[in-house]
């Protein structure tokens, strides 16, 4: 349905492992991440650098030129957003991945709208982040069965949402919202896959276009945020 | 394992959010704050004269039991006699400014004596009026929180009349046998009365900004309109008495020195006010975030240290400990998140109801039980919500009772929970990636699945699904027609 952005080309001619750096103000957490990856990484992932701030990141990632950038969606300074939107200018080829323990929607759909191309929550397991971090690589995204929910919520037709201006963006096809159901279920891709008798990477692209739907329609912002916080 | 530090990762996110927020918790914090500090919000004696008398009258009016301890009310250790309460004009059960109920508090006579005793003096040339008058500038007013003083419709009548008739015998006495004459007792009565109109607003107004943290000096139409009457009746008092006294030159003269003297003296005081409002303004802005962090600080203290404290006894019993965390966790994310946009507003938070009214809170109070009480995991997602009903708490009863069963049968830490709530449907998801069994092969003694399950759902409405084979885990798929839907339907 729609290819990767360009920058995030699948890297077919990568040699060697996915080289990540992690972003997180928490030392300990930096140290916990690193351990398991290092682990369960089976040398198809290696982490070159991390850096515990927003200024130390975007030089760290613009020095380093990592594939993927684990990303706390909290921290001081403007937190991950802000180094997504700092980072992207120097190196807009990186892929940024938002791993956190915030379950605050708009939090999360923050990161998403900046640019990042999935979210994992903190307590993944080591072989599942591996896997995570190897999908966004490759340009794919990550979906999270929170942030499935959280997108299918959005995108609820519900009185009182936004009016869909362009029903391309403001609108999920049946399809989509049949995966996006099954990934809130807590399937893998592979079970998606044999669910709906598709391909996985079918499942793939239907994903990577409800990312691209959820960082573009404006539908999301206007409506329900907005209301519950009794901003409009 | 790859929780955070615990205590590390919690205070410093905390200063962030609540900034985020602030335009957000203000309101509720502050009117909620506000009514916790003062013990009993008392009857409003603004609007309607005669405030219903609901509350039995259990303190009597300026008795000694009942003082209102304006500052220091200490009994001495001897235990004789309270000391008298400080002379301050009354705030509640008050008719006019609360001067005669603060001088019976202060004098612990009934207040009526102190009205009668008043109204006489005002027979006497108007010196009861200046009593009065007098006292209501220099006393000071009652400290917010002190306790509510009831008055009984009669009581109200009582001073309300004693009132008109001191205010009579002002008059005639002036009128009748003063040097000055009507002249100037009658019109220097109505500016009088114009004063007390003006004052007594400025009170209810300082009275309203305490209570609400809010509001400039008049606020609002009526008030407003209350002010402009007392000034029109000061200037009317005034224009008649010097009408009456001297020739029209020198009116003009004095009018035109009064006006040119009040626009100097507020041109003056220009900065003055506008330092007084600022610093209103941030005398309220640091008290609401003191508030907040005593808020946050305790929350702190009575949950996340408790359970760290309670964790490091627990440390050789990982079960123990997961639990502990897991429980906290849970705590500590439903304390940041949901009683701020979604979910429980903060008042039904302040009144400790914790009974869940909707689905999604049902189902999250399900998922912490399931999860404290077999130490297993549940991510949940939810999508939409719906109020409870008797068949959505049938479909409550359902889903935790197949999460039970995969806790206890499937094998695995961890189990998914799906919720979606569609116009018409409500489809619940209950997946483990565990054991899985043979339908055909559960003995017909196990009633879980049967009754629990599959009778709950049916006797509902509802329909059950499920998919599972050994080894491959297990899925039960939940399905509840929503009645509001059957009700729309049937109207269109």
């Amino acid at each position: 349905m729609t290819t990767p952005e360009p920058g995030n080309e699948p890297a077919a001619e990568r040699t060697g492992p996915v080289r990540v750096f992690l972003v997180d103000d928490h030392a300990l957490f930096r140290t916990g991440v690193r351990a398991e990856l290092d682990a369960a990484g089976d040398r198809r992932v290696t982490v070159v650098g991390e850096a515990g701030s927003v200024n130390e990141a975007v030089a760290g990632i613009g020095h380093l030129k990592p594939d993927v950038v684990l990303l706390d969606v909290h921290m001081p300074d403007g937190g991950g957003a802000e180094v997504l939107r700092r980072a992207r200018l120097s190196r807009p080829d990186v892929v940024f991945l938002a791993l956190s323990v915030s379950d605050a929607a708009e939090d999360v759909i923050a990161v998403i709208r900046a640019g990042a191309r999935g979210y994992v929550t903190k307590t993944i397991s080591g072989r599942d982040l591996v896997a995570a971090v190897c999908r966004v690589a490759d340009g794919d995204a990550v979906f999270s069965p929170r942030l499935a929910g959280f997108v299918l919520d959005a995108f609820a037709d519900r009185p009182g949402a936004a009016p869909i201006s362009d029903p391309e963006l403001d609108l999920l096809t049946p399809r989509e919202r049949d995966v996006l159901r099954l990934l809130a279920r807590g399937y893998a891709y592979k079970e998606i896959a044999s669910e709906l008798f598709i391909s996985i990477k079918t499942v793939e692209t239907h994903v990577s276009s409800v990312l691209r739907k959820t960082q573009l329609s404006n539908r999301y912002e206007l409506s329900r945020w907005a209301a519950d916080r009794r901003l409009v | 394992m790859f929780t955070r530090g615990g205590a590390g990762s919690v205070p410093d996110d905390l200063p962030a959010r609540t900034c985020d927020h602030q335009g957000v918790t203000l309101q509720p914090h502050g009117p909620a704050a506000e009514r916790a500090a003062r013990p009993a919000p008392g009857p409003e004696v603004i609007g309607p004269v005669g405030a219903p008398s609901a509350a039995p009258p259990a303190v009597p009016s300026g008795g000694k039991a009942a003082v209102p301890s304006g500052g220091k009310a200490a009994m001495p250790p001897d235990g004789e006699v309270a000391e008298p309460a400080k002379l301050v004009r009354r705030r509640t059960g008050r008719v006019l400014a609360g001067v005669s109920g603060g001088v019976a508090d202060h004098l612990g006579v009934d207040v009526l004596w102190v009205r009668a005793a008043l109204t006489i003096f005002a027979g006497l040339g108007g010196a009861g009026v200046l009593a009065y008058g007098l006292l209501w500038v220099f006393l000071p007013q009652a400290k917010p929180d002190a306790p509510a003083i009831e008055t009984t419709p009669r009581e109200r009548q009582q001073a309300i009349g004693l009132v008109a008739v001191g205010a009579g015998l002002a008059l005639a006495s002036g009128a009748l046998g003063g040097s000055a004459g009507a002249w100037i007792t009658g019109p220097l009565g109505v500016a009088l009365v114009g004063a007390a109109v003006v004052w007594r607003e400025a009170d209810e107004s300082q009275r309203r900004r305490l209570r609400s943290g809010t509001g400039t000096l008049f606020e609002g139409r009526v008030g407003l309109i209350r002010v402009l009457a007392g000034v029109v009746l000061v200037a009317g008092g005034l224009a008649i008495f010097l009408l009456g006294s001297v020739d029209l030159g020198q009116v003009q003269f004095g009018l035109l020195a009064v006006v040119a003297t009040l626009v100097g003296v507020a041109v003056i005081t220009v900065p003055w006010w506008l330092k007084l409002m600022r610093d209103l303004g941030e005398e309220r802005r640091v008290r609401i975030r003191t508030q907040e962090r005593e808020d946050i600080a305790a929350h702190l203290h009575d949950s996340v240290l408790q359970t760290l404290a309670l964790i490091q006894k627990q440390a050789d019993a990982p079960r123990e400990v997961k639990r502990l965390a897991r429980r906290q966790e849970r705590e500590l994310r439903n304390w940041l998140y949901e009683d701020k946009g979604h979910g429980r507003t903060s008042a039904e938070a302040a009144a400790g109801d914790d009974t869940p009214r909707t689905l999604a809170a049902a189902l999250a109070s399900a998922a912490a039980e399931v999860e404290d009480t077999y130490a297993v995991s549940v991510q949940s997602v939810v999508v939409g919500d719906v109020p409870l009903d008797a068949s959505i708490v049938a479909l409550v009863q359902a889903a935790r009772e197949a999460m039970v069963n995969a806790a206890k049968h499937a094998g695995v830490g961890e189990v998914s929970l799906y919720v979606e709530v569609e116009p018409e449907v409500v489809h619940v998801f209950v997946r483990d990636r565990g054991a899985g069994f043979d339908p055909e092969a559960v003995s017909a003694d196990r009633h879980g699945l049967a009754d629990s399950i599959h009778g709950r759902m049916e006797r509902n409405g509802g329909k059950v699904r499920l998919r599972t084979a050994p080894g491959d885990g297990t899925e039960v798929q939940l399905e509840m027609p929503l009645k509001v839907a059957a009700v729309k339907e049937a109207k269109a």
